[in-house]
C-alpha cells in the first residue's frame, strides 16, 4: 500500500506546530497503525530527521497509552478498537490519512502526537479509589455482590483511561471517563462509604482541570474503545444529586 | 469556588423542565381557538382572573410571568457559562474534523436556543403587548390571532412555523438530556425515554403549529 500521511508535528509544548505531509510506500495491510508509524520513523531516522513522537505501550489494546485522532476520529475508523489494534487493511491504497493528537486544554501537547493526560490521574486522586485497611487479603467471596451489579461494574471497569472520550467530545468533556469510575466503584459494596465524597471530589477536579461540561451528544461512547455506555453519565449525575442532598 | 458543571446542568434541566410544562399548558389553551371566537376570548379573559377573589385581576399572570422569567434567565445563564467553558476546553481545533455524529437536535441546541429567544421576544411584542400586531385592543384575543396569521401576512406564519420546528428540535434533545442530567435515565430506560422525549416534542410543536397554519389556510376565522 502507498499512503499520504499528514501528521501534526510540534517540537514542544510552546511550539506552534503544524500538519506536515509524508509519503509512505510499502505499507503492508497486515501492519497495525502503530507499526506503520514505526516504519515511517525508521525511515525518518535513517534520513537524519526527527522521528514522530507518539504514545504507545502494550500494543494489545488494554493499557490506554495509545491515542491519535485518525481522520478526525479518535482511535480511527474501527469501532471499539484502540489505535494499536487498528490494522492498515481498513485503509485503502493511496489514501490520505490525517493524524492529530487529542485536542483538549486539559491534555496539553508534550511533543508531536504525545499529550499529557495527567489530568485523568488527578481526577482519580480526587476520589476514584476505595480506602481499604492493609493486612491479609480478605476472602474473594466474603462480600457477596449481585450478578447484575458485578456485570455493570465490570463493564465500567474496562475503561482504560485513554482519553478518547475527551478527544471526541465537542465540549472537551471528560465526563465519560469520570462516570466510568463512579459507576465501577459505586456499584460495589466496598465503594459505598466514600460514594458521596467520591462523586463531589471527582466532578470538582474534572472541572478544575479545564474539561468542559457534558451535553449528552454521545460522541464519547461512539469512539470509546471499550464501549463505555452513556448511561454511566446518568449514574454519575444521580450520585451527584444524591451527594448534594446528603451534604446540605 | 467554580460552580460544578453537573450542578449548572441541573439548573438548566430544572428550569427547562418548568418551561416545557408551561409550553404544554400554553399549547392546550391555544387549541381553544378551534372552538370559536367567543370561547377563545373568554379563555383569554379567564387567564386574567385566575386566583380571584384572593388575588386581584392579573396578579396570577404576573406571578407566572415572574417565575418564567427567572426560569428563562437561569436556563440561559447556565447554558452560557457551560458554553464558554466548552469553548475554552478545546483551544486548538482539529484540522480534520467530521461533523458531530449526534442528532441534528443535539448539534443545534446553542444557536437554536438563541433563535428561540429571539422568537420569544417577537412573540411577546406580537401577541402580548400587540406592538407589532394589527389588533391593538388586548381584550380582542381571537381577532389578534386571526389577523396576525392572515394569508397576506404569510411571512409571520412562516416565522412562527420555523420557530416551532426549532423548538421541537430543542425539546427533543433537551428533554432527554434533562432526564439524563437529573439521573433518571439508565441503560434499560434510555430508548424509552428518548422515544418519550420525541413524542412530547412532536405533540408540543405540532399543537402550536396548527393554530397559525389553521388561520393562514382558512380553517379558523
Amino acid at each position: 500500500m502507498k499512503l499520504k500521511l499528514r501528521i501534526w508535528r510540534q517540537n514542544g509544548p510552546q511550539d506552534a506546530g503544524s500538519m506536515v505531509p509524508y509519503d509512505l510506500d510499502d505499507v503492508s495491510p497486515d501492519m497495525s497503525f502503530l507499526e506503520m508509524l514505526d516504519v515511517l520513523n525508521e525511515r525518518l531516522t535513517l534520513d537524519g530527521q526527527e522521528p514522530v513522537a507518539f504514545d504507545h505501550d502494550c500494543r494489545e489494546g488494554i493499557c490506554g497509552m495509545c491515542s491519535l485522532v485518525i481522520n478526525g476520529t479518535p482511535h480511527g475508523p474501527q469501532k471499539a478498537t484502540t489505535t494499536c489494534q487498528l490494522h492498515m487493511r481498513h485503509f485503502s491504497d493511496g489514501e490520505t490519512i490525517d493524524i492529530e493528537p487529542w485536542r483538549a486544554r486539559a491534555f496539553p501537547v508534550v511533543k508531536d502526537l504525545v499529550v499529557d493526560r495527567g489530568a485523568f490521574d488527578r481526577i482519580i486522586q480526587a476520589g476514584g479509589y476505595i480506602s481499604a485497611p492493609t493486612g491479609s487479603a480478605p476472602d474473594a467471596h466474603a462480600v457477596p455482590v449481585p450478578k447484575p451489579d458485578a456485570d455493570e461494574a465490570f463493564e465500567a471497569a474496562t475503561c482504560i483511561g485513554c482519553g478518547a472520550c475527551v478527544a471526541a467530545c465537542p465540549n472537551g468533556s471528560g465526563m465519560l471517563f469520570t462516570a466510568a469510575k463512579i459507576t465501577h466503584l459505586g456499584l460495589m459494596p466496598q465503594g459505598q462509604p466514600e460514594r458521596d465524597s467520591r462523586v463531589l471530589g471527582m466532578v470538582h477536579q474534572h472541572d478544575e482541570e479545564g474539561f468542559g461540561g457534558c451535553t449528552n451528544t454521545g460522541e464519547c461512547t461512539a469512539v470509546c474503545p471499550k464501549g463505555i455506555p452513556l448511561a454511566a453519565i446518568s449514574r454519575l449525575n444521580a450520585d451527584f444529586r444524591h451527594a448534594l442532598k446528603a451534604s446540605s | 469556588m467554580r460552580r460544578a458543571s453537573v450542578g449548572l446542568k441541573m439548573i438548566m434541566a430544572a428550569s427547562g423542565g418548568l418551561l416545557v410544562a408551561f409550553l404544554f399548558v400554553h399549547m392546550l389553551g391555544n387549541l381553544k381557538i378551534f372552538v370559536g371566537a367567543e370561547a377563545f376570548d373568554h379563555y383569554a379573559h379567564w387567564l386574567r382572573t385566575i386566583g380571584n377573589p384572593v388575588l386581584p385581576n392579573e396578579w396570577y399572570l404576573w406571578i407566572q410571568r415572574a417565575v418564567l422569567t427567572v426560569a428563562v434567565v437561569a436556563h440561559i445563564w447556565s447554558a452560557a457559562v457551560l458554553t464558554i467553558r466548552a469553548r475554552k476546553a478545546r483551544p486548538v481545533r482539529y484540522a480534520h474534523r467530521p461533523k458531530v455524529r449526534g442528532s441534528y437536535a443535539a448539534r443545534t441546541m446553542r444557536w437554536g436556543g438563541v433563535i428561540v429567544l429571539l422568537f420569544i421576544i417577537w412573540h411577546i411584542l406580537d401577541l402580548t403587548t400587540r406592538t407589532v400586531n394589527p389588533v391593538s385592543d388586548t381584550t380582542q384575543a381571537y381577532a389578534a390571532v386571526t389577523q396576525d396569521f392572515a394569508p397576506s401576512r404569510w411571512w409571520v406564519t412562516a416565522f412562527y412555523v420555523l420557530a416551532m420546528v426549532l423548538i421541537g428540535f430543542h425539546l427533543r434533545h433537551g428533554l432527554w438530556s434533562a432526564l439524563q442530567t437529573l439521573g433518571v435515565s439508565n441503560a434499560r430506560r434510555q430508548r424509552a425515554l428518548k422515544a418519550a422525549a420525541l413524542v412530547v416534542s412532536v405533540v408540543i410543536s405540532g399543537g402550536f403549529l396548527i393554530v397559525p397554519l389553521g388561520v393562514t389556510f382558512g380553517l379558523v376565522g
